[in-house]
């Protein structure tokens, strides 16, 4: 009942030809992005499924985009606003690069563009509807931060976004170290996508691998995960309770 | 009792005659008093011989940890237990009515009980209150069939798995259960998953906390682990200890043995929990 009090009351103050411009809902939608650090730079994963509401539409939804010489992005969310955020990237590295100066944007100033950017945005009650992973190695510096669509902005050794905090970071906090190698950090990886697509309905069993490092971006070709569903409780699972499903 | 009373004989289930004077006050702007719920992670697994449970302990009222130590394993049978999550008062009350039914159900058969009974009893118990006794339970036992585990929701739904979590922090049990878990675990194997799932629920989910409890059953024994791990001990306590106001006045310290008194019969019969 208070909820239904007080949108009608900012209705009023918005006015109504302000409505039809606001995002109020999200439409086509991507799931959970993993990031880590590791030994010589960040790596991303995402899997590459763009859901309309529980429909699985697309799937072949790059979620993953290099930023500059020195970063790499990943979505979730709304695809849509996702690439308005790389349209606004690519016009600010265009501008970076004009200056000629031999200076790069680097990832902590994209990290701090994309914070400003979401939260003006949802100062006007028009927010980008995404969470973002924002990876990047610049002069040995490795960086790994995460932006919310209301603006929250933090940075750590291993990030999440959506359903990813709930079931990927658990994993994260336990067997992430300082100094993995590339072989182990990507079976982290792997590990932490194969529980997801386990138990978070929108997953689909195809995701790209992104590695950042001093030398440069790799984004790995589409993959499946290997599944098992071979638990012999699985063959017959109402054997002990009849009648139950 | 009124006469308009004794006329109309009891209809059973949910009464729901209240629900719109309460929804009438609660627009008037009555805060609705919070209950105690357990946030709770509660997890199970199918080992080689039987069945484990483990559960936290930590029971909240909203932001604040009403018991820092509570228990939500619940028995129900000499051979099957049941952890509890939702409202505290609920999944005590739910499991302690169908234990007293599986009991009178067993002196009436002279057989042990089997886990379906258990869950089908507690499954039309909660379907017919539609969800209002807010209980999700996690139900294991060993009978002459096998070892069997079951997840049932307030609802009355119920599941048949190899391994179960339920309660706010079962997102990050299962995280645990999905990249661990694997067929014909032994004994210690299992207990040391059980444990590592309720630790990442503890430490990830805000609802959990405190201690882990651990119940390990198998044809004809059961072994409840009270406290099994104490992952969050009380580092800090104060070397001043507690110093009165300096009012306060000890007047006399007396203290009367009370076995010279009364009469105290060792052993007899332990109460069953």
């Amino acid at each position: 009942m208070n909820l239904a009090d007080s949108t009608q009351a900012m209705n009023n103050l918005l006015g109504s030809e302000a409505d039809s411009q606001r995002t109020l809902y999200p439409y086509v939608t991507g799931t959970s992005v993993v990031g880590i650090k590791y030994k010589d730079g960040i790596l991303l994963a995402a899997d590459m499924g763009g859901s309309y509401g529980s429909t699985l539409r697309y799937k072949t939804v790059e979620r993953l985009k290099p930023v500059g010489k020195h970063s790499i992005i990943g979505a979730s969310g709304e695809i849509s606003d996702f690439q308005e955020i790389m349209r606004y990237l690519d016009e600010l590295i265009l501008y970076d690069n004009m200056w000629d100066d031999g200076n790069s944007l680097g990832p902590k100033e994209v990290h701090n563009y994309l914070t400003r950017m979401m939260y003006n945005r949802r100062n006007k009650f028009n927010p980008l509807w995404n969470s973002l992973v924002l990876g990047g190695v610049k002069n040995g510096q490795k960086y790994l931060g995460t932006v919310s669509m209301i603006g929250v902005h933090y940075e750590d050794n291993h990030v999440a976004t959506g359903f990813g905090n709930h079931l990927a970071r658990p994993i994260l906090r336990d067997e992430w170290h300082e100094n993995l190698t590339f072989e182990e950090g990507v079976k982290l990886l792997e590990k932490c996508m194969r529980v997801l697509l386990y138990r978070d309905r929108s997953a689909v069993n195809k995701l790209q691998i992104a590695k950042i490092t001093e030398a440069g971006v790799t984004i790995s070709q589409p993959y499946a995960l290997k599944t098992s569903w071979d638990l012999s409780a699985f063959k017959n699972p109402t054997a002990g309770a009849e009648g139950s499903w | 009792m009124s006469p308009v009373a004794e006329s109309v004989p009891p209809k059973g289930g949910f009464s729901f005659d209240l629900c719109r004077r309460n929804e009438m006050l609660v627009q008037k702007g009555l805060k609705q008093p919070s209950f105690l719920k357990t946030g709770t992670t509660i997890v199970g697994l199918i080992f080689q011989d039987g069945v484990i449970l483990g559960a936290d302990t930590r029971a909240t009222e909203g932001p604040i940890v009403a018991d820092k130590n509570c228990e939500k394993i619940h028995y129900m049978a000499p051979n099957i237990y049941c952890c509890g999550a939702g409202t505290a008062a609920d999944t005590e009350a739910v499991t302690d009515m169908v234990s007293s039914q599986l009991k009178l159900h067993r002196y009436h058969t002279g057989r042990e009980s089997r886990v379906v009974t258990a869950l089908t009893l507690l499954k039309s118990h909660l379907f017919s209150y539609q969800g209002y006794v807010s209980a999700a339970l996690v139900l294991g036992g060993v009978d002459v069939t096998g070892p069997h585990l079951h997840t049932i929701y307030p609802h009355g739904s119920t599941d048949t798995l190899p391994f179960a979590t339920m309660g706010s922090g079962s997102l990050a049990a299962m995280a645990v259960f999905e990249s661990k878990y694997r067929e014909g675990l032994t004994r210690d194997e299992g207990v040391k998953l059980v444990a590592e799932a309720i630790c990442s629920g503890i430490f990830n989910d805000l609802g959990s906390g405190s201690n882990v409890d651990i119940c390990v059953i198998t044809k004809g024994k059961k072994e409840y682990l009270r406290n099994y791990m104490l992952p969050n001990p009380r580092t800090y306590v104060s070397e001043k200890g507690y110093s009165f106001a300096k009012k306060t006045e000890v007047l006399l310290t007396k203290i009367t043995p009370l076995r010279e008194l009364v009469e105290v019969v060792e052993g007899g019969d332990a109460m069953e929990e």
